[in-house]
């Protein structure tokens, strides 16, 4: 076998089964944005330090960057093309508007991400956990004070809707 | 007048609704092309070596492979870049000769995709012949250093003496002359998102078409289209509308652009490269790393009289443009907040076998700032003075302004003492200083450090031209250079909803969101009837050679030429609607976005009224007028100058104020730096988005404290870099982040048409002075004094253990 021949991968994506096929050698998140089209997972190192593309991976965080798509076979995953639903923000993403989380916008989907898993773990974190916990991901627009003031906002509205 | 009803208000982002759902367009996200192949660019092992040759013939038969593209191709296609001093070092956008540093491109290949380039890029032979390295800019210019350039015969690339005022008297005169060397890192903002570039080329047409993330100045488009060869006309940058952060870094992207659009020209296909995060890290820009040696001249009640400034800036391997700007950009500012008059500057930019170097966030700020900072404190030390106080007797007063400084900056406006007055208050400096000395009592090492800052905002492009002789500039072939524009373009539908046209290239700073405030003022329409377009494209947008995002220009000449586009619109629906009310325009004015007779008297025309009027109906307007809505205006400031035959330079248009106080706490056994209070006050003028401003503090401030405690571009003795990840490259994260007090000043600039500056930059020139001012005060009783950057651990460990009485083992 040649190493450019594809194997098919299978997966859930954002609620909906996808399939593609790709090399064995694929990082997942080229999977996910060049295969599938998903474009709002980013790449910012592609070694597993910056965390911009996080995703969560059958219900927990994970860098998309350092598994290969072959994988991911068989598992669901959540984009950040998922977390919006029916056309309305996830109370996560308005606190970010809010409290002006983002600037840039690149690490947003990562960071996101990551604050998700965090507030599942950590219904009512401290401001110095939610420092701790997002420290997964790097921001270099912000200063981290909006996302921190976004995701301590966040997470009653989080609580109510469990 | 219009009423201020959006503008100063935190109105939240129109970016974020995309960017929040991973719709952002960033440059990586659409291909705006079909059939795109990819680029993997092959770089060198060696710091410095001469290229003796290429075997590209089995990368050529590998998979998926349409071309390779060497040096000896771009020596023979392209012309090397042209560069800032006069100095002959050729500059390609690829290594032709020999490689002068670790990463510098050498080859590029194009494949179906990345992971074919890839493993195509691997199998490209270079031979080389590895030549001795030399990192340091002190050394470098050693006579028997190794020369990276024989053609210019040394590795200095350019050196100015520049003097204002006399300042050999004034240190004659002085009673107290101080002296300290000082060392600043080489740092880079490491955007998020990577360079990015897709290139077509259109044969036929000779067009070639580049979308990327650069974030100008555009200045360097007509350097671009010189070395392909092109006319501008034929050139056509795109940059959508997303860019992840750029901070400076993402100006020196245009070599790549270049090399890109080549490997376009020579392969026929549409090309795409993504920079990955080791190649940014390797190569892509930084500040530069300096050495300077810095002599302050003061009387014993602590007025300073003169300062000498000594610097070897290191540029890397070659001088990119817009370098020796880390020399000359601060030029006007050079004196900083204070009165000083007599001042002397000896710069020498040198070309060692690291990384190039160009912009990045507080461009040459920090380097100034925490020089200058760090010698006040030293002076106040040294004649006994609160650092406070010895600012405060230096301070430039409100009623000088607007005030032309001795390099030839014009000061728009400010109140220093104010914000500095604000910044102490806040931070309840007395009540520190006697917490200091209680704590110091137990034995404790507590410092509070200040810093002050003139935030420059605008770059006139006349100060590059400050790295010249003024000789070379007296001559009659040389084209003087100067000045600082942005465009707008707003239009008006047929049911009076506006859309603003904008040749900017934000990244991050929300300018889209500024814009509906700016335009629902001056038009009396609400934000969500503005839509505004941000992409630039210079075959479509009106744009100038200094229209971009950088040195903080959006906030104040942006904002301007938008503001200026939204008023001629309103001074034609004006003339409009007098004209259908038939009366003289005098007669009406223009209220919450509708006109009326002023007496109250008679009809009154919203602007829908008058759009669908004016489209619909053309022979309802008065004779003469143009028909269609719409306006262009690109404003430019009267105060951007070239460098005069002294060497005075007005370097920015506006000018904000920055005033610091930060306390730390160190622990000796760790040399872990706790800082517990951080104040910061900035005068920007007029606040436009309060949110978005503070914002900006944020991001600046965590940039200053990067460079200042944990980012360095680290070399091993050969020129290999050892911090070549994230995980040897240290960027900040939420834990370290500090919690910030901000606060604003308000002195409008007469300048600009709402008052504002620039504040994009920030709080990035003033922390690496703050802190380590914090950080030797806290010290002082064992007697470190912070002159070298970053602080980390180990150093500060080792400074600490130097100091420390010998305790017995
Ligand atoms: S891109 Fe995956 S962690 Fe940086
Ligand atoms: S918002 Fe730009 S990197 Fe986080």
């Amino acid at each position: 076998m040649k190493m450019s021949d594809k194997v098919p991968v299978r997966l859930t994506v954002n609620g909906t089964s996808r399939e593609g096929r790709c090399e064995p050698r694929k990082l997942l998140v080229d999977f996910l944005r060049e295969d599938l089209g998903l474009t709002g997972t980013h790449v910012g190192c592609e070694h597993g330090i910056c965390g911009a593309c996080t995703i969560m991976l059958n219900g927990e965080a994970a860098r998309s960057c350092i598994m290969l798509a072959v994988q991911a076979d068989g598992a669901e995953i959540v984009t950040i093309e998922g977390l919006a639903q029916a056309g309305q923000l996830h109370p996560l993403q308005e606190a970010f508007r809010e409290h002006h989380g983002l600037q840039c916008g690149f690490c947003t989907p990562g960071m996101l991400m990551t604050a998700l898993d965090f507030l599942h773990v950590h219904p009512d974190p401290t401001e110095a956990e939610i420092r701790e916990g997002i420290s997964a991901v790097l921001c270099r627009c912000t200063g981290y004070q909006g996302i921190v003031n976004a995701v301590k906002a966040a997470a009653p509205a989080l609580n109510r809707s469990r | 007048m219009s009423s201020q009803r959006w503008v100063g208000q935190s109105v939240k982002r129109v970016e974020d609704s995309r960017l929040l759902t991973g719709r952002g367009t960033f440059i990586d996200d659409h291909p705006p092309v079909a059939n795109l192949y990819q680029a993997a660019i092959v770089r060198s092992p060696h710091a410095h070596a001469r290229i003796l040759g290429y075997d590209v013939a089995a990368a050529l038969a590998m998979e998926g492979v349409v071309g390779v593209i060497t040096g000896d191709d771009v020596a023979k296609a392209t012309k090397p870049f042209s560069v800032g001093v006069t100095a002959p070092v050729h500059y390609y956008c690829t290594a032709t000769d020999r490689a002068r540093f670790a990463g510098e491109p050498v080859a590029v290949v194009v494949a179906r995709d990345r992971y074919l380039a890839e493993d195509a890029a691997e199998a490209v032979l270079v031979q080389y012949e590895p030549l001795p390295v030399v990192l340091d800019p002190e050394r470098a210019l050693d006579p028997d250093a190794p020369l990276l350039h024989e053609a210019v015969g040394s590795n200095l690339a350019g050196h100015r003496r520049l003097v204002y005022g006399d300042p050999d008297r004034a240190f004659a005169e002085a009673d107290v002359v101080l002296a300290e060397r000082f060392k600043f890192p080489k740092y880079g903002s490491t955007p998020i998102e990577t360079y990015g570039i897709i290139a077509r080329w259109e044969p036929l047409d000779g067009v070639l078409t580049v979308w990327s993330n650069f974030m100008g100045p555009f200045i360097m488009h007509p350097l671009t289209a010189r070395v392909l060869g092109l006319p501008e006309n034929r050139l056509r940058f795109i940059v959508p509308s997303d860019i992840g952060g750029s901070f400076g870094i993402k100006t020196s992207i245009y070599p790549y652009i270049a090399l890109i659009g080549l490997s376009a020209m020579k392969t026929g296909v549409a090309v795409k490269w993504i920079e990955d995060r080791r190649e940014h890290l390797l190569a892509s820009s930084s500040g530069t790393d300096r050495i300077a040696y810095r002599e302050v001249a003061a009387r014993k009640d602590g007025t300073v009289l003169g300062m000498r400034f000594k610097w070897f800036d290191n540029v890397g391997g070659y001088i990119r443009s817009p370098e020796p700007g880390c020399s000359f950009r601060p030029s006007g500012n050079f004196v900083g907040p204070y009165r000083f008059q007599d001042l002397e500057v000896d710069a020498s930019v040198v070309m060692t076998n690291k990384s190039l170097t160009g912009p990045n966030r507080g461009y040459a700020c920090g380097h100034l700032y925490f020089e200058t900072e760090r010698m006040m404190d030293l002076l106040a030390e040294k004649l006994g003075l609160d650092p406070a106080e010895i600012r405060r007797r230096n301070l430039l007063q409100r009623e000088q302004f607007p005030y032309r400084t001795p390099t030839g900056g014009l000061y728009d406006s400010g109140d220093y003492p104010a914000a500095f007055a604000k910044a102490l208050e806040m931070a309840k400096y007395e009540e520190l200083r006697r917490e200091q000395t209680k704590r110091r009592a137990a034995g404790r090492y507590f410092g509070i450090g200040l810093a002050l800052a003139v935030d420059p905002s605008v770059s006139n492009m006349g100060y590059v031209a400050t790295a010249l002789d003024p000789q070379f500039r007296a001559k009659p072939e040389y084209l003087p250079k100067s000045g600082a524009v942005d465009s707008a373009t707003i239009k008006i539908d047929p049911l009076g909803r506006a859309i603003a046209i904008l040749g900017t290239t934000p990244q991050g700073q929300g300018h889209q969101t500024i814009v509906t405030q700016i335009v629902a003022d001056e038009l009396g329409l609400r934000p969500e009837d503005i839509t505004v377009v941000d992409e630039m494209d210079t075959f479509t947008r009106v744009w100038s050679i200094s229209s971009g995002t950088y040195s903080s220009r959006f906030g104040s000449v942006g904002t301007s030429a938008v503001a200026l586009a939204a008023r001629k619109l309103k001074a034609k629906l004006i003339e409009y609607a007098a004209h259908l009310m038939d009366v003289h325009p005098d007669q009406v004015e223009f209220r919450d976005g509708a006109v009326r007779v002023k007496s109250g008297q008679g009809p009154s025309y919203s602007i829908k009224d008058l759009a669908g009027r004016a489209h619909w109906h053309t022979e309802s307007l008065p004779q003469g007028m143009e028909p269609g809505l719409q306006a262009t205006a690109v404003f430019g400031f009267t105060v951007s100058q070239a460098v005069d035959p002294e060497d005075r330079v007005n370097s920015s248009n506006t000018y904000g104020f920055i005033a610091e106080v930060m306390a730390v706490e160190v622990d000796p056994e760790t040399a872990a730096i706790k800082i517990l209070k951080y104040v910061t006050v900035h005068d920007a003028g007029t606040i436009i988005n309060p949110m978005i401003a503070e914002g900006q503090i944020y991001g600046g401030a965590l940039h200053g404290l990067g460079g200042a405690l944990y980012e360095e571009l680290r070399y091993d003795d050969h020129g290999q870099l050892l911090t070549g990840t994230f995980m040897d490259y240290l960027v900040p994260t939420a834990s370290e982040a500090p919690v910030i007090e901000i606060a604003h000043v308000v002195s409008p600039s007469p300048l600009t048409l709402l008052g504002s500056k620039g504040l994009g930059e920030s709080s990035s020139m003033t922390v690496p002075a703050v802190i380590a001012n914090a950080v030797s005060d806290a010290l002082a009783p064992l007697g470190v004094r912070i002159s070298e950057l970053p602080m980390t651990p180990t150093r500060l460990w080792e400074l600490i253990q130097a100091a420390r009485p010998k305790r017995k083992t």
